[in-house]
């Protein structure tokens, strides 16, 4: 950005191979948290109002607000409370996987047709059963899609916590604009991209493995 | 003193009413950058969507490139937009800004036009079309009002992300809301840092609201009254 300066320099790349590991390795790690605890939370929310309209409409209005608002603005509003810590910033990515991932497990756990549920039924299983054995695995494909869009929606927003102090690959996006240097930012922009790309490939071959009554 | 008094202190102050850091002026910017984003983004997707909607060509193509879109993180377009801005000699702040905002806005509004008037109910366009409507008219009449609910959704969606990436614009030294939360985390000034995040929250929530209310305006009520009952029978 300054002028002579080329846009990548690949020396600092090869100096900084460690980092950028470290980071990449961070990165996963606040988004596995994120996506994981948010996904038991909405397992629960979406699972207990499936079949309560009233309810659904209560708890996707909630997660809506907490989707709406800025990921920046979030993190700002704890940061008083909860510091510049991996709390801070878990508890606003998980806010942000909720909307989605309740959306997609209720449409899911609706889409099962009555039939198969009637059949289930008549076979003697129970409601906790049912659950488990025919309505989750057949919402499957589903909620595997609210994973997926959850997890790189995630992916992306990882990186605004860099900017309280956490952050993943997003350490080198802020670093390079602090310092007027592209190679860090460019580094950090196509990393965190491409780790969206990449766990996105792995999250459909894991849900062919999973529901082999598709193929 | 505890930090909501603190927050009601710092917004009650008319230091904080007045001058280029005060609320009215951040709270202008953001909105103009935000507009001018929304604008541009629907400028060059919406006829194009509603356009490749209508003529059911490379519409596939157009809802894929629309959701790879969406995998795009703010803060990396951001990253992407400040050398390119550099090169073009415009710097920082409004333009690096703007041309994040823009690739942010465009997936949203691509995909719902083109999925919006793909989806008209094909009987309805055979109704028109033996009624003698040309390709123009069909899409004027017919097409677009009744795929005007989700069209909006698509904007409204769009305006939102932009709301919220113009925050970020903060980070490259832009104005807006977003400086009172970069200043208040880099000065750990919380009052600044919660007042100013409360402003975007609210600002997110307001253009929510907005687009709602545009769409009572806009959408017709036979297709609104469709709309009810399927999301009854759902």
């Amino acid at each position: 950005m300054s002028a002579g300066e080329p846009l990548i320099r690949w020396d600092w790349i090869l100096l900084h191979l460690g980092d950028v590991a470290q980071r990449v390795a961070q990165h996963l790690m606040l988004t596995g948290i994120a996506v994981g605890v948010g996904f038991v939370l909405s397992l629960a929310l979406g699972v207990w109002s499936a079949r309560r309209p009233r309810l659904y409409s209560s708890v996707t209005w909630a997660a809506g607000v907490l989707y709406t608002i800025p990921s920046l603005a979030l993190f700002a509003l704890l940061v008083p409370f909860t510091g510049l810590s991996l709390l801070t910033a878990e508890i606003g990515l998980v806010s942000y996987t909720l909307l989605i991932l309740i959306r997609n497990i209720v449409a899911g756990i609706r889409a099962v047709p009555p039939e198969v549920r009637d059949a289930a039924l008549g076979m003697g299983y129970t409601p906790r059963q049912i659950l488990w054995r025919v309505e989750l695995p057949l919402a499957l494909g589903v909620i595997v899609a609210g994973v997926r869009v959850a997890m790189i929606t995630t992916i992306g927003l990882v990186t605004v916590t860099a900017l309280i102090g956490q952050g993943g690959l997003g350490f080198f996006i802020i670093d390079g604009i602090q310092r007027f240097f592209s190679t860090p930012l460019i580094v950090g922009a196509s990393l965190s991209i491409l780790l969206a790309i990449v766990v996105d490939g792995l999250l459909v071959r894991l849900e062919r493995l999973a529901t082999p009554w598709a193929r | 003193m505890s930090i909501v008094a603190e927050v009601a202190r710092w917004l009650a102050d008319p230091a904080h009413w007045g001058g280029s850091d005060g609320i009215p002026t951040r709270v202008a910017e953001h909105v103009a950058l935000s507009a001018a984003a929304t604008g541009v983004a629907v400028v060059l997707a919406l006829p194009l969507g509603v356009y490749l909607g209508h003529a059911r060509r490379f519409d596939f193509g157009a809802i894929n490139i629309g959701n790879i879109g969406r995998a795009l993180p703010s803060l990396a377009l951001l990253a992407f937009a400040l050398p390119v801005s550099f090169a073009l000699g415009l710097g920082l702040g409004f333009w690096p800004t703007l041309f994040a905002m823009v690739p942010l806005g465009i997936p949203p509004i691509l995909t719902n036009s083109v999925t919006a008037v793909r989806e008209v109910d094909r009987d309805v366009v055979d109704a028109a079309r033996g009624m003698g409507m040309s390709g123009w008219e069909l899409m004027r009449l017919v097409e677009i009002p009744i795929a005007a609910p989700l069209i909006i959704a698509g904007v409204r969606n769009a305006a939102v992300a932009i709301v919220a990436t113009a925050t970020l614009g903060a980070v490259v030294a832009g104005g807006g809301l977003g400086r009172y939360l970069v200043d208040g985390l880099a000065r750990q000034e919380y009052a600044r840092l919660v007042a100013g995040a409360m402003l975007v929250a609210l600002l997110a929530i307001a253009t929510e609201l907005v687009f709602g209310l545009f769409e009572r305006l806009v959408v017709s009520a036979g297709v609104r009254r469709e709309l009810s009952l399927a999301a009854t029978l759902q």
